[in-house]
């Protein structure tokens, strides 16, 4: 670990690049592919770090996708996670740009509004995947089974900060009733 | 579903009442709505651009947002490029890019130091244990609350490759790339023959 070899940050960058092309409707539906890469095809990291690293992206600030961010220091100290962030960030960046200059030219075609429609089902699909996954990753007890279902819950039905959702259930597990 | 409308409409800028924010405006805000975003920044982004400043109309934002949400990538991020380069071309994007990432980047990797330190604590592993639990109930909520549209309009076919990409990726742990090059085609050729099914 945390050696900032070129083959590893070539890896990280090569992997989150091509990724982040794909990764339709955001972070939370890249989830699958980083956790495939992470830990299945490269084994940066166990099952459990990678749910500890969850946690951590959602407690800290900013944008969700600064999970690469942890998992490229894993990968290769601090100059992994800023390889991996601008891996993960930079060229859907520059896409994004390219495609919006198009479309204030192109007017009010038809066509951003059926690739849109398209793609609805797959992201929803894709982040689906992702609460299974993670729920795999993370929830090894009936206890932590029942602590997710309740935070979906209160999630769904209140309008709870879900700050507090997450603080408690940390609260919970420091307690050991997980 | 628009109709060919006249392409003679006013460029979207000039419909924003504020001035122009500059290049240093630019990254500040960014930087403060990134920071004041836990759990996701879209909350606080509208807040700032639409409320606060007054640099777009809910509908401009909208249209904005809908647009990065259809691009690949992470929505914000790729919201903050857009939004910099309409006030101030590409030194614009840059300012925005390098606002929202900066700064919760630095707090980022220091965490990840804090973890590869103190990261086997087992107190520490239990709390962070009992977070990630919390925190896959949130996304099973959104979710969820993305699904009930999909749900109350009862379109099997949507619905079906919803399935398919949630099977392909989630249980199958297919990769994403072909599972995104095989569905997309699919996903757009079927909205088309429905839409003009539904036109005719």
């Amino acid at each position: 670990m945390n050696d900032a070899t070129p083959g590893s940050l070539v890896t990280l960058a090569w992997s989150f690049g091509l990724m982040s092309l794909f990764a339709v409707g955001g972070a939370n539906s890249a989830i699958p592919e980083i956790h495939r890469l992470a830990v299945d095809v490269n084994h940066w990291m166990s099952d459990k770090q990678f749910a500890d690293v969850f946690a951590i992206s959602q407690l800290s600030p900013g944008p969700n996708v600064l999970i690469v961010t942890l998992i490229g220091y894993q990968v290769a100290g601090i100059l992994g996670a800023m390889v991996a962030t601008l891996a993960m960030c930079g060229p859907t960046a520059v896409f994004a740009y390219f495609v919006s200059q198009l479309l204030a030219r192109s007017g009010h075609a038809q066509w951003p509004g059926i690739v849109q429609a398209a793609l609805v089902p797959l992201s929803i699909g894709l982040m689906s995947a992702s609460g299974l996954v993670l729920l795999f990753a993370s929830d090894t007890t009936w206890t932590a089974f029942l602590v997710t279902g309740s935070a979906a819950v209160l999630a769904f039905a209140t309008r709870l900060n879900p700050l507090w959702l997450l603080v408690a259930g940390g609260l919970l597990g420091f307690a050991g009733v997980l | 579903m628009r109709p060919s409308s006249p392409q003679a409409d006013a460029p979207i800028a000039e419909l924003a009442s504020a001035s122009p924010p500059g290049l240093l405006t630019l990254f500040l805000a960014f930087a403060k709505m990134s920071l004041a975003g836990f759990g996701g920044v879209l909350v606080w982004a509208r807040r700032a651009i639409v409320e606060q400043h007054g640099w777009m109309t809910p509908e401009e934002f909208n249209e904005t947002f809908a647009l990065c949400h259809f691009l690949p990538g992470p929505n914000i991020v790729n919201l903050s490029v857009v939004f910099g380069a309409r006030f101030r071309g590409v030194p614009g994007a840059i300012a925005a890019f390098a606002g929202l990432l900066g700064p919760p980047v630095v707090i980022v990797t220091i965490l990840a130091i804090l973890y590869a330190r103190f990261g086997d604590i087992e107190a520490l592993r239990r709390t962070l244990a009992g977070v990630s639990c919390a925190a896959v109930g949130l996304l099973f909520a959104v979710i969820f609350r993305m699904m009930l549209p999909l749900l109350k309009k009862r379109e099997p076919v949507s619905l079906a490759l919803l399935i398919a990409v949630f099977v392909a990726v989630g249980v199958m742990r297919w990769p994403l790339p072909t599972v995104l090059l095989v569905s997309i085609p699919v996903s757009i050729g079927l909205t088309m023959l429905m839409r003009r099914r539904a036109a005719a």
